[in-house]
């Protein structure tokens, strides 16, 4: 893509469009690329080769179980509610792709500057708690009531510390403009906010680990408690939705990380979107090989980390930048 | 005959009594036959009041073969192949409880060597199944990795296995008066090469679970059972252990040459999940400590005492006693002169050890249950026999 | 509890987290131990014990060392073996023709029929262990498997007459 078509087209619409057609492509993309590198990392921590057969490297093996998931018959459980049942996966993936536009990839490819782009982040991802309940009570089944009713709590809990620490980020940078943020770092690591305010970085991270519903903090669908949680009674392209903005969620936090802690797409020489990529997948990757190492917390453990623990160190490091901002501006 | 209309099941029978209590806020749930973490096919009725339960009871049943009706119409040697699919995890441990009951029964004397074997391989079967019972606890409380690591020794200890008795799983070694063939030259070093790999591997065990503060935060604490909780409901193993009291059937009661070993027998008083956790991490300490001195000693000597082509045993009925992997396997042999037994009782550990279930989830949440029943380390088609 | 003792439990529960990730980083850096049939085989095969079959004489490989006594067929829990040899003529049977019976005949000392139902066969060993001449050992037959069930209906005479004619001209 020649940047400078991208900046020749003056119509603001012409540009968006085409911004959401590249994040639809990059979506769809990715997330079949995560679901691989997802079961290749597995495998390998497991000392197994994960998929090998289909593909070189079983590269096409998460097209192929797409198809399968397309394939399956649509099962509606007797005595569910089809309208909230129906509404829910469709819920959970449609709001994940907004959250792409605000993602700061290049700063000559933006598709919309939106100076209030974190807040329309951390906004829409909360609407994927809205799938997960209608999901859970949807189904007509003990199973997914349990799951959704974790799921909401979980998610309440989590929210609150990881918006302290967005704050105290957006503070030190003064904008909500994903753009500025990270413009406002430098290339090297030592220039990053996740090097200045190691705190806030690392209660982002649990929180975003615990946001997405990954291991450790899986409860909503612990397949070995709930069997399968919230989606339990979902089969074939409703579960693979459901898959694919668990998939698309992750890629939408680690963006905002690599963008507010890691520098975004500023590197030592050639800054630009590969750097950006390049971070995301970093932290994707821990995010996975957190899954594959960690046994899961229970419930009530899951609510005093984040009450207990990480709300006040979330308050205490937002204080921290009050005042660390308050004597430097 | 009215049309068969699925929606107007209420429920089996278990369920219909298992009754609804007095409030409308109480959950019904069945963690049913089909769960991930129902190890085999086992059914607990919970009564669920959010997600702390209320009243809990296993059913059981659905996978009954009746072993002892088999043991009936088969001679006793035809029964042998039965006790290695009663319990498959410690197939060795049963099949010596039969074969012991028959020996005392018929007055066979068994060799040394063949006692010698039996050591062994039984202690390696423990072993295989304390790795399995580890690695699928694990698998429960969401952590996939260490099922895989534990496998990978295991795979090592039932190729050692594979080769002395060319099974896996499920064996069916032990004859009447000693075991069915002889190990193999390697056996010795190769036994000896596990447990110095094994060694090595526990560290590393500790490091990635035991100590792992969301492991302990899991199982510290979950399913406090007191010695007299266990002994009133005749749990045994590491149940009692875990809970302070040092019974070991190999130490109470001796069989085999179990009386001239020197063995820990790895007891802790806390009585919770963690307790009865590091009971069976110390017990694969012992079993290797086990096995190297059999193994180093081995005598030599016919591995099988002479036993008639079809077994007749005199009148009377004997009893034997083995310390399996879940706790005392006791088998009660009784004939009546013919070849084929009058009645075998099977009693097997992981029934009295799963009764007490409905006692320790009281007041629990659903996922402390999960790890209650991770650690009571069930084998179903044992219970159910 | 002292605001010490809250910071020692974090370090020591963070450590351990971190001492957990370097295991499992460590595990991820090592080589598969998946031995990935059917491109690799496992190497151990000439102790598992597969379907039983039968050995064949020294000097007749293709006979077997079997009397037809019909002791495994007793021995047997699941009866799964099938031994059947000619039965003695008795008066009312045409002339030429020879009824085959199970196993033991009167005057009978080969099998004219050996067959193993592998779908009830749980490999026990008691066939083997009751042949009083030897006769049956375990293959290493490891990769059984079939859409057919009637293919698990073992012929073990034309199995040995095939092994031997295998053994006279190696390939």
């Amino acid at each position: 893509m020649n940047p400078e078509l991208l900046l020749s087209l003056d119509h603001p619409l012409t540009r968006l469009v085409v911004g959401l057609v590249g994040v639809f492509a990059f979506v769809g993309l990715n997330a079949l690329v995560l679901v691989w590198v997802e079961r290749k990392v597995a495998g390998h921590v497991q000392l197994r080769p994960g998929p090998l057969h289909v593909g070189p490297h079983g590269l096409l093996q998460p097209l192929v179980d797409a198809v399968k998931l397309i394939g399956k018959q649509l099962v509606t459980p007797t005595g569910s509610d089809k309208v909230l049942f129906w509404t829910a996966p469709i819920l959970a993936f449609a709001p994940v792709t907004v959250c792409f536009l605000p993602l700061p990839f290049d700063p000559h490819l933006a598709p919309i500057r939106l100076n209030l782009g974190l807040v329309l982040i951390l906004a829409f991802s909360g609407l994927g708690v809205l799938s997960l309940c209608l999901a859970g009570w949807g189904s007509n089944s003990k199973w997914g009531l349990l799951g959704a009713a974790r799921a909401v709590a979980q998610s309440v809990a989590y929210e609150v510390p990881l918006l302290l620490a967005v704050m105290a980020v957006a503070l030190t940078a003064g904008s909500l403009d994903l753009y500025e943020i990270t413009a406002k770092q430098g290339g090297w690591p030592w220039q990053w906010y996740g090097v200045k305010n190691p705190l806030a970085f690392f209660i982002f991270l649990v929180c975003a680990v615990a946001e997405t519903n990954r291991a450790p903090f899986d409860l909503p669908e612990a397949e070995s408690e709930l069997t399968a949680g919230f989606h339990t009674e979902y089969s074939g392209m409703g579960f693979g939705l459901f898959f694919l903005a668990e998939y698309a969620n992750m890629i939408v936090v680690s963006g905002v990380a690599a963008a507010l802690f890691l520098g975004g797409w500023q590197g030592p020489f050639l800054s630009g979107i590969l750097w950006f990529l390049l971070k995301i997948y970093c932290i994707l990757f821990f995010i996975i090989w957190l899954r594959w190492t960690f046994p899961r917390v229970r419930f009530d453990q899951l609510l005093n980390l984040s009450w207990k623990w990480l709300t006040p160190l979330a308050l205490l490091d937002f204080a921290l930048a009050v005042v660390v901002a308050g004597l430097g501006g | 005959m009215q049309a068969f209309d699925p929606t107007a099941l209420k429920g089996d029978l278990s369920a219909a009594r298992f009754e609804p209590g007095p409030t409308e806020d109480k959950l019904i749930l069945n963690m049913g036959p089909q769960h991930p973490s129902t190890h085999g096919v086992l059914r607990v009725l919970l009564e669920l009041d959010g997600e702390y339960i209320l009243r809990a009871e296993p059913v059981l049943g659905y996978i009954h073969r009746m072993h002892e009706w088999i043991a009936e119409q088969k001679t006793y040697m035809q029964f042998m192949p039965n006790m290695g699919r009663v319990d498959y995890l410690h197939a060795m441990a049963w099949n010596w409880a039969y074969a012991g009951a028959v020996e005392r029964l018929t007055g066979l004397e068994v060799p040394l060597r063949a006692e010698y074997i039996r050591v062994a391989v039984t202690e390696l079967n423990r072993i295989s199944s304390h790795l399995l019972w580890w690695g699928a606890y694990l698998l429960d409380l969401g952590a996939f990795t260490p099922i895989m690591y534990a496998f990978e020794d295991r795979e090592i200890l039932l190729d050692i296995l594979q080769d002395v008795t060319g099974s896996r799983l499920t064996y069916s070694y032990f004859t009447f008066g000693g075991v069915y063939a002889d190990v193999p030259e390697t056996f010795a070093s190769r036994c000896l090469a596990f447990v110095r790999r094994l060694r090595s591997r526990l560290p590393m065990y500790r490091d990635l679970v035991t100590d792992n503060v969301i492991l302990r935060g899991r199982c510290e604490g979950i399913g406090e059972m007191d010695v007299e909780l266990a002994r009133r409901y005749g749990a045994t193993g590491p149940m009692i252990r875990g809970s302070g009291a040092p019974l070991d059937t190999r130490r109470a009661e001796p069989y085999g040459i179990y009386g001239s070993l020197e063995f820990r027998i790895p007891t802790y008083p806390q009585g919770d999940a963690m307790a009865r956790y590091m009971v069976r991490m110390d017990e694969l300490a012992t079993s290797l400590d086990i096995i190297e001195q059999v193994v180093t000693n081995l005598p030599e000597g016919p591995i099988a005492a002479k036993a008639p082509k079809t077994l007749k045993p005199p009148k009377g009925e004997a009893c034997f006693a083995v310390e399996g992997a879940r706790g005392k396997i006791v088998v009660h042999v009784r004939s009546d002169g013919g070849p084929k037994p009058y009645r075998v009782k099977l009693r097997a550990p992981g029934f009295s050890n799963l009764s007490v279930f409905c006692e320790l989830a009281k007041g629990t949440l659903l996922a402390d249950a999960v790890s209650i029943l991770g650690s009571l380390d069930l084998v179903i088609p044992e219970i159910d026999r | 509890m002292s605001v010490l003792q809250l910071v020692q439990e974090a370090y020591t529960g963070l450590k351990s987290l971190v001492i957990g990730l370097k295991i499992t980083g460590k595990a991820f850096c090592q080589p598969g131990i998946t031995v990935i049939y059917p491109n690799e085989e496992v190497d151990n095969l000439s102790s598992f014990r597969g379907h039983v079959e039968l050995v064949g004489k020294e000097d007749e490989p293709d006979v077997p060392r079997c009397v037809a006594c019909g002791a495994c067929v007793k021995a047997c829990p699941s009866s799964c073996i099938t031994v059947l040899c000619p039965m003695p003529a008795k008066e009312g049977d045409e002339a030429g023709t020879v009824k085959m019976g199970p196993a033991p005949q009167k005057g009978s000392k080969t099998p004219g029929q050996f067959l193993v139902d592998f779908s009830l066969c749980s490999l026990c060993g008691q066939c083997a262990k009751a042949c009083p001449v030897d006769s049956l050992q375990f293959s290493h037959q490891a990769y059984m498997v079939s859409f057919d069930r009637r293919d698990f209906q073992l012929d073990l005479l034309a199995r040995l007459r095939r092994q031997a004619g295998d053994a006279d001209n190696p390939e």
